[in-house]
C-alpha cells in the first residue's frame, strides 16, 4: 500500500497570459514581481508563480481571490499592445500529491520520464485518458487538470495510490 | 508508438500526447479557383511510402501544432519543425538526402 | 506414471506443501511448483484433450511454448480460461480444470473425430458447411463451438484490479538467463538505466538445468553473484514474472508482469528505451514421427527441467530421440536420477563428441541412423518402435518404455526481434531462422534498436552465449569450459520416407491438431504461400502461435514443393508473445475510470433531484427529471408545459466558450463563421454557423462581442475542444501573421438558462442589474451582478422563450443555481433536461447539430441563407459550397413534417420515392432528421430532409415505419410554434 496523501487543492487563482515574451516580460515583472520563466520550466516567488505554457502562453498561479485584480492590473499593463489576460481559476481543479512515493503515482498514468524533468519543470501531459500538468511541489507534486474531470482524476490517483 | 519532438516546448512527445493532422504543406485553393485546384488541395494526398511530411498536434502538451518529415515505412524522424513555413527547412531535406545516399 | 522424486527440485520448497484441486480432486504439490509439474507429481499425465480430434494430451513443453495443457484456472471473478499449465505458479487452494473434454477428461466421446480423422482433413469445415446455409447457422456452428477446444469465457465481472507502469531506459533487457544478465550488468557498468525484464520467477533460464560451469562457478552460484552485483546500481531496475509481450516503433516495448502480492494482478509496463537486448532464448521443437503427441512424449529440455527443476519424473523409462547433442544432457539428468534410459535413438549416421562419449560411457546404449517409426500406446507411452531413419519405417524393434524425449534441435525466439521489422536468415548448418543484424528493427533515428544475444541470436554453446552477450554491450564475457558438439542433423519427418499412413499421425500443431498429411495436403491443392497453407491448415493460428510448429511445418511445405526454406519463408511474428488478458490491456480503465465523465458545476444538484442523465461526448446533462412514477416521456412532456407557461431552468454550463481577441480578430471570424461577425457592435450577440472546407455545416453557436478587440464565441456541448483546435489550427498553420489569441474558457463558467414568460420577473426578484427590454433586449448581453453575483446575461434563446443565459465563474454556478431556484419557487420553476430542449427548439424549427447536419448537409440545405454573408470574398466551406451538387435543384432540403393522424414519425425514417434505383431498391426522397411529441401542440412534429421539399409545402408523402405500413406525413414549414417570435422577444 502506498503512503501517498492526495488532497484537492482549493483557492488556487490562475491567470493565462498570452502574448510574446517581449511583451509580456515588463507586465509580469511590474505587477506580479516575477521574470517570465524559460521554456517548460517555472518561476516562483511569495506565494506566485509563473508557468511557461508554450511559447506564447503563461500561467499565473495566485491566490484564487487575487486574481481578478491581478488579471485587470495585468490588462490595463498590456493595454494597446497585442496580449491576452484571461482568469481561468475556476476552469481547473488542482491536486496535491504528498508522501510515500507519488512519482510511482503517476508513473502509472502518464508517460513521463520523471529522470528528465527538471526541478522546476511544468510537465503538461496526459494522464491515463485526461490533459494535465504536474510540477514538483514541497516534497511531492502538484497537479492541474480541467474542472469537469476533477472526481474522474481524483478517483484516478487514489486508484493509483491504493 | 512513435515520438516526435516538439519544436515548441522541446519534449518528446510520444504518439498519445499528440494528435495527427495529414499532409503538410497544403496550398489553400479558395473561391475563384478552378475545379483542379480545389479538387487537388480537398482530397488529393500523396500518401507516400517513404517520405511524408506531416502536420501534428502536441495537443496533451503546449497544444502547437508542428511538422514532421518521417519515413512512412521505416519510422524514420528527419526532423520536426515549426507550423510557419510554407516549405521543410534546408536541414531536413540535408538529412533525407544524407540518408539516400547512405 | 508420473510421480515425485525423493529428492531434488532446485526450484520447489519442499518444506512449504501446497494444495489444489484438479477436476475436483485434491491435489498437494510444493511452493515453486506449475500447475504442470504438480499435475505430474500427482501422476496426472493427460492434462486435456486435443482441438478436433480429441486426443488425449500432456505437456510437451515446460515452458510458454507449451500446447497441449491448457487449463481453465480459479472461479468466479478470478477465472482464467486457456491458461498453460507449466507457466501457472501453484497457489494454495488454486482450482484447476480440464477444458475440451465431455464428460470428462478420462473418457471423451469427442474421440470419435480422431476415429474419423480420416474424414476430417485441412480445410474440411471450409469444404463441408459451406452449403447449405441455413444448416450451417442452425447445426454445423452450433456444434462446431461447442466441439471446439477452449475453455469457456468467465461469466462474472473481474474481481481484479491492473495498472500500467511507464517506464523509459537507455537499455532494456528482455530475458535473465546468462545471456541477459551478461548484458545488463555490461550496461549497467557503463552507467546506462537498465530495466531488465525475466518471464519467470528465477533468474538464469536454462543453464543451470544444464550444468553450465561459469568462470569456475557452478551456473546457479554464478546468477546469484550476477543479481547480487546488479542490485547494487541504482541504476538497474529488475523485474521477475514479466515478459515482453511486443516491441513496437521508436523502442517502445510492452512488458506484462503478474503480480503475486496484494494489489494489482497484473501490471503492464509501457517502456521506451533507445535499446531493447533480446536475450529469450530459445526453444526445442520436436521431432515428426508417428504418435509424437502420445502423453509421455515429450521435448528432451522439457523432461530435464521437470526433474532438475521440480524433482519430478514423467516415467520410469525413457527413450530419448534426438538429431543434436542437447538431448544427451536429458540423458545424464536421468540417468543421475536414477531414471532409466533403456536407449537413445539418435538419426545421425555416425555422430561423435565429448558429450557423446560420456554417456555412452554411463552406460546408455545409443542407437545411431535410427528413429521411431511409431509410439507405441494411446492414453500414454508404452514403448516405441524403432526403425531406420533413413528407411521407411520397417519396424527392427520394440522398446517398452512409459516416456519418450524428443529433440529436433532448437529455434531462437526470434519473435521480440521480427515485431518491429527485424529480418532473419537461415542458418542451414544450425537448421535455425537466426536475426541478421544487418537488417535490424529501425528507430526513430533509421539505427537499428534492437540486439538479439545469446541463444536468441542462434549461439549454442554457453560460450558463445555470454561472448555474443558482452559483445553486445562492449563488456567481457565470463568464462567457461569449451563444448565441442557434434554438428545437427536436420530431421523433419522421421523416418524421411515415412509412409501417407505415418504422416498422418505425426502432428506438427499439437493444438490445432495440424499433421504433417495436412501440410502436404495443402501444398498439393495448391496453397503453397505460406501464409495460405498457415490459414488452410490453422498450422500455428491456435494460442500457442505456432511457438513449436512453425519451423516444422515450414520445412514440410518447403520439402513438398521441392523448395529450400528461407525461399518459403516464414509467416509474421506479431506480438505479443504469448497471450495478453483483456484486463491488462486495459490498466486501470474500468468501472467508474473506464471513462471520463465531465461534470459541471451543478452536477450533484441534477443527480441529488433525481435526474436521469445522459451522455452528451463525455458530459453526463440531465435528460429529464423524472418525478414519482412519471415516464421519461411524461417528464419531458410537463417541462416543456412548465418552460412555455411558466419558468424553466437549463445548466447550459457545457456549451463551449470560447475566447478569441486581437487586432485581427474579426478578421479571422469573419473567415470562420459563415457571416459577418467583424460588424457585430460590443454589448451584442450574433448566431453563426461555422463549416469545413467542403462545406458542410460543422458546428454553430451564439457569438458576442465583447470589446473592440475580443469576441466571445459559443459553441456546441460536443464542439468546444474541436472548435478550438480549429481555431488554433488556422491561426497556427495558415494565417500565422495574423494577430489572434484564442483562450478555451468553456470550463472557466457556468451557464445558467432561465427561460419562459416569468425569466425576468426571477432575475428581477434576484435584482442587482437592469434586464429590462429597454436595458437588455433580446440578443444582447450585459456585464453585471444578479442577487450578489458577478454575473454576464445573455439575451439570447434555444426556445423561442423570453430567455436569459447567465454565465458566472464556476465555482459559484451550484449557488446562483441555488438562488435562482428560490426564487422561482414563486412561479412554479421547472428544472429541464437535453430532450425538453430539443423539443423546445424542434416546436420553433431551430436546428441541431449531429440532427440536422450529419457531415453531408450545407446550411443551404437546412434554409440558412440568412445566415450565409453575401458580401464576404472568402469565409471557410465557401468554395466548397460553390460545387455543381450543392445547387442541384432536386437537392434535399429542409421542412417542417406533420404526420395526418397526429403521430410520431419514427427516427430516421425515410420518405418513400417513386420506383426503385439501379439495385432494385425503391427510391428514397426524404428522410427525418428530427422528430417529437410536441406537448405544445399535442401531435407529433418533425423536421426532415426532402427533395425540393421546400417547394413542395403541403404535399403528403409516405414515410418508412419499423414493423408496420408507412404513415403519412405533410410538408409544412419547420416551425411549428410562434413563426413571429413574438414570445422571445419581449
Amino acid at each position: 500500500m502506498s503512503d501517498v496523501r492526495i488532497d484537492r487543492v482549493d483557492a488556487l487563482g490562475m491567470i493565462t497570459l498570452r502574448g510574446a515574451v517581449e511583451v509580456l516580460a515588463p507586465t509580469v515583472e511590474s505587477v506580479l514581481g516575477l521574470d517570465l520563466p524559460d521554456q517548460r520550466l517555472m518561476v516562483t516567488a511569495g506565494g506566485r508563480a509563473v508557468l511557461w505554457m508554450s511559447p506564447d502562453e503563461f500561467l499565473v498561479i495566485c491566490d484564487h481571490s487575487d486574481a481578478p485584480e491581478l488579471a485587470a492590473r495585468a490588462m490595463a499593463a498590456l493595454d494597446g499592445q497585442f496580449a491576452t489576460v484571461a482568469v481561468v481559476s475556476d476552469a481547473r481543479a488542482v491536486f496535491d500529491l504528498q508522501g510515500g512515493d507519488p512519482q510511482a503515482v503517476l508513473s502509472k498514468l502518464a508517460p513521463v520520464d520523471f529522470a528528465a524533468l527538471a526541478d522546476a519543470e511544468v510537465r503538461r501531459t496526459r494522464l491515463a485518458q485526461v490533459p494535465a500538468a504536474f510540477w514538483r511541489h514541497a516534497d511531492g507534486y502538484r497537479l492541474v487538470c480541467f474542472r469537469s474531470v476533477a472526481v474522474y482524476v481524483q478517483e484516478l490517483l487514489e486508484n493509483a495510490a491504493a | 508508438m512513435l515520438i516526435l519532438r516538439c519544436p515548441y516546448c522541446g519534449l518528446n512527445g510520444e504518439e498519445t500526447e499528440l494528435s495527427p493532422g495529414g499532409e503538410a504543406h497544403l496550398k489553400r485553393f479558395g473561391p475563384g479557383s478552378d475545379d483542379a485546384s480545389f479538387e487537388a488541395y480537398l482530397f488529393l494526398r500523396n500518401n507516400a511510402k517513404g517520405v511524408h511530411f506531416e502536420r501534428w498536434r502536441h495537443a496533451y502538451g503546449c497544444g502547437k501544432w508542428f511538422l514532421a518529415a518521417r519515413d512512412s515505412a521505416t519510422l524514420e524522424v528527419y526532423g520536426t519543425y515549426p507550423a510557419q513555413t510554407s516549405e521543410p527547412p534546408a536541414d531536413i531535406f540535408a538529412r533525407i538526402a544524407d540518408r539516400g545516399r547512405g | 506414471m508420473s510421480t515425485r522424486l525423493t529428492t531434488g527440485g532446485r526450484l520447489i520448497d519442499r518444506s512449504a506443501p501446497r494444495s489444489f484441486t484438479f477436476d475436483g480432486r485434491q491435489m498437494r504439490g510444493y511452493a515453486g511448483d506449475t500447475i504442470a509439474s504438480a499435475l505430474l507429481a500427482n501422476g496426472q499425465l493427460v492434462m486435456g484433450r486435443s482441438f478436433k480430434y480429441h486426443r488425449p494430451r500432456s505437456v510437451v513443453a515446460s515452458g510458454p511454448e507449451e500446447p497441449n495443457a491448457l487449463l481453465s484456472v480459479g472461479e468466479a471473478g478470478r477465472f482464467t480460461p486457456n491458461a498453460r499449465a507449466t507457466d501457472v505458479p501453484l497457489i494454495d487452494g488454486m482450482t484447476a480444470r480440464s477444458q475440451n473434454a465431455w464428460p470428462s477428461l478420462a473418457f471423451d466421446i469427442g474421440q470419435i473425430n480422431d476415429v474419423a480423422a480420416r474424414l476430417l482433413p485441412a480445410g474440411f469445415y471450409y469444404k463441408t458447411f459451406m452449403h447449405p446455409r441455413p444448416l450451417w447457422k442452425h447445426l454445423f456452428e452450433p456444434f462446431i463451438r461447442k466441439a471446439a477446444g477452449l475453455g469457456p469465457a468467465p461469466t462474472e465481472p473481474d474481481a481484479d484490479r491492473y495498472e500500467f507502469r511507464y517506464a523509459f531506459c537507455d537499455v532494456l533487457v528482455v530475458g535473465g538467463g546468462i545471456a541477459g544478465l551478461t548484458a545488463a550488468l555490461g550496461a549497467a557498468e557503463q552507467g546506462a538505466r537498465v530495466i531488465l525484464v525475466e518471464r519467470s520467477s528465477h533468474w538464469g533460464g536454462r543453464a543451470p538445468v544444464d550444468g553450465v560451469t561459469l568462470d569456475g562457478q557452478d551456473a546457479s552460484v554464478w546468477v546469484k553473484n550476477a543479481i547480487q552485483r546488479l542490485d547494487t546500481y541504482d541504476n538497474v531496475t529488475l523485474v521477475q514474472n514479466c515478459e515482453g509481450s511486443g516491441v513496437y516503433d521508436h523502442g517502445y516495448v510492452l512488458c506484462t508482469e503478474r503480480l503475486q502480492a496484494q494489489g494489482p494482478r497484473e501490471r503492464v509496463w509501457r517502456i521506451r528505451a533507445d535499446r531493447v537486448i533480446t536475450a529469450t532464448g530459445a526453444l526445442e521443437r520436436p521431432l515428426s514421427f508417428a504418435g509424437n503427441d502420445v502423453p509421455g512424449v515429450l521435448l528432451a529440455s522439457a523432461l530435464r527441467d521437470y526433474v532438475v527443476n521440480y524433482g519430478v519424473s514423467v516415467g520410469d523409462r525413457t527413450v530419448i530421440v534426438t538429431n543434436n547433442d542437447d538431448a544427451y544432457r536429458t540423458a545424464k539428468v536421468l540417468v543421475d536420477a536414477g531414471l532409466r534410459v533403456p536407449a537413445i535413438l539418435d538419426a545421425r549416421p555416425d555422430p561423435d563428441s565429448a558429450l557423446i562419449r560420456y554417456i555412452k560411457d554411463l552406460g546408455v546404449t545409443v542407437h545411431t541412423g535410427r528413429g521411431i517409426a511409431k509410439v507405441l500406446g494411446r492414453d500414454r507411452v508404452r514403448g516405441v518402435a524403432v526403425c531406420l531413419q533413413a528407411g521407411e519405417g520397417a519396424v527392427m524393434q520394440e522398446i517398452a518404455c512409459d516416456c519418450v524425449a524428443m529433440s529436433g534441435g532448437w529455434s531462437p525466439v526470434v519473435h521480440l526481434w521480427s515485431h518491429c521489422g527485424g529480418k532473419l536468415w537461415w542458418d542451414a548448418d544450425r537448421a535455425m531462422f537466426r536475426p541478421d543484424p544487418e537488417r535490424p528493427p529501425l528507430g526513430a533515428d533509421g539505427q537499428g534498436f534492437v540486439t538479439a544475444v545469446g541463444a536468441a541470436s542462434g549461439a549454442l554453446t554457453p560460450q558463445e552465449v555470454l561472448n555474443d552477450a558482452a559483445q553486445a554491450v562492449g563488456a567481457t564475457a565470463a568464462s567457461c569450459e569449451t563444448v565441442v558438439e557434434a554438428p545437427i542433423l536436420p530431421v523433419w519427418v522421421m523416418p524421411q520416407g515415412a509412409n501417407r499412413q505415418l504422416r498422418a499421425k505425426m502432428w506438427l500443431d499439437y493444438q490445432n491438431d495440424v499433421k504433417v498429411s495436412d501440410v502436404r495436403l495443402a501444398a498439393q491443392e495448391g496453397f503453397e504461400s505460406v501464409e495460405h497453407a498457415k490459414r488452410y491448415t490453422t498450422l500455428g493460428m491456435a494460442t500457442d502461435q505456432g511457438k513449436l510448429s512453425n519451423i516444422n511445418g515450414l520445412a514440410v511445405l518447403s520439402d513438398r514443393l521441392d523448395t529450400a526454406i528461407p525461399d518459403v519463408g516464414t509467416t509474421t511474428f506479431r506480438p505479443p508473445y504469448t497471450p495478453v488478458t483483456i484486463g491488462a490491456l486495459g490498466g486501470e480503465a474500468r468501472g467508474s475510470l473506464f471513462q471520463p465523465l465531465r461534470r459541471t458545476p451543478i452536477h450533484d444538484w441534477h443527480e441529488a433531484r433525481g435526474a436521469y442523465m445522459e451522455p452528451v461526448g463525455q458530459w453526463r446533462r440531465p435528460y429529464c427529471y423524472p418525478q414519482g412514477h412519471e415516464t421519461h416521456a411524461e417528464a419531458v412532456a410537463r417541462e416543456v408545459r412548465a418552460t412555455r407557461s411558466s419558468l424553466g431552468m437549463l445548466d447550459a454550463s457545457t456549451l463551449g466558450k470560447i475566447l478569441v481577441r486581437g487586432p485581427d480578430a474579426g478578421r479571422f471570424l469573419d473567415m470562420l463563421y459563415t457571416n459577418k461577425m467583424s460588424t457585430l457592435k460590443p454589448g451584442r450577440c450574433r448566431y453563426g454557423l461555422m463549416c469545413d472546407e467542403n462545406g458542410f455545416l460543422m458546428d454553430d453557436g451564439v457569438v458576442a462581442r465583447i470589446d473592440d478587440q475580443t469576441w466571445l464565441c459559443h459553441t456546441t456541448t460536443g464542439g468546444a475542444d474541436h472548435i478550438h483546435g480549429w481555431m488554433e489550427d488556422w491561426l497556427q498553420c495558415e494565417w500565422w501573421d495574423w494577430q489572434v489569441h484564442t483562450v478555451n474558457l468553456t470550463e472557466q463558467f457556468a451557464q445558467i438558462a432561465v427561460v419562459g414568460p416569468k425569466a425576468r420577473a426571477v432575475l428581477e426578484t434576484l435584482g442587482g442589474m437592469d434586464v429590462s427590454a429597454d436595458a437588455l433586449p433580446f440578443m444582447g448581453w450585459a456585464d453585471g451582478t444578479l442577487g450578489g453575483f458577478q454575473v454576464r446575461v445573455f439575451r439570447i434563446s434555444f426556445s423561442g422563450e423570453l430567455s436569459y443565459e447567465i454565465a458566472l465563474t464556476a465555482g459559484q454556478g451550484q449557488a446562483l443555481w441555488d438562488a435562482l431556484w428560490e426564487a422561482g419557487q414563486a412561479h412554479d420553476v421547472t428544472p429541464y433536461g437535453t430532450e425538453a430542449l430539443h423539443v423546445l427548439r424542434a416546436e420553433k424549427g431551430f436546428i441541431m447539430i449531429g440532427d440536422e447536419t450529419d457531415g453531408t448537409v450545407v446550411p443551404q440545405d437546412l434554409g440558412l441563407d440568412w445566415a450565409i454573408s453575401k458580401v464576404k470574398d472568402d469565409y471557410l466551406g465557401k468554395r466548397g459550397q460553390e460545387r455543381v451538387a450543392f445547387h442541384k435543384p432536386d437537392r434535399w432540403k429542409l421542412v417542417g413534417l406533420e404526420t395526418l393522424d397526429g403521430s410520431v414519425l419514427e427516427e430516421g425514417a425515410y420518405a418513400i420515392g417513386e420506383g426503385t434505383n439501379a439495385n432494385g431498391q425503391t427510391r428514397t426522397e426524404g428522410r427525418v432528421t428530427s422528430t417529437y411529441y410536441s406537448p405544445t401542440l399535442d401531435r407529433g412534429i418533425a423536421m426532415g430532409l426532402v427533395a425540393r421539399g421546400p417547394d413542395r409545402m403541403g404535399d403528403v408523402l409516405r414515410f418508412t415505419r419499423i414493423g408496420q405500413g408507412p404513415v403519412e406525413a405533410r410538408i409544412v414549414s419547420p416551425v411549428f410554434y410562434d413563426p413571429e417570435g413574438e414570445k422571445q422577444n419581449v
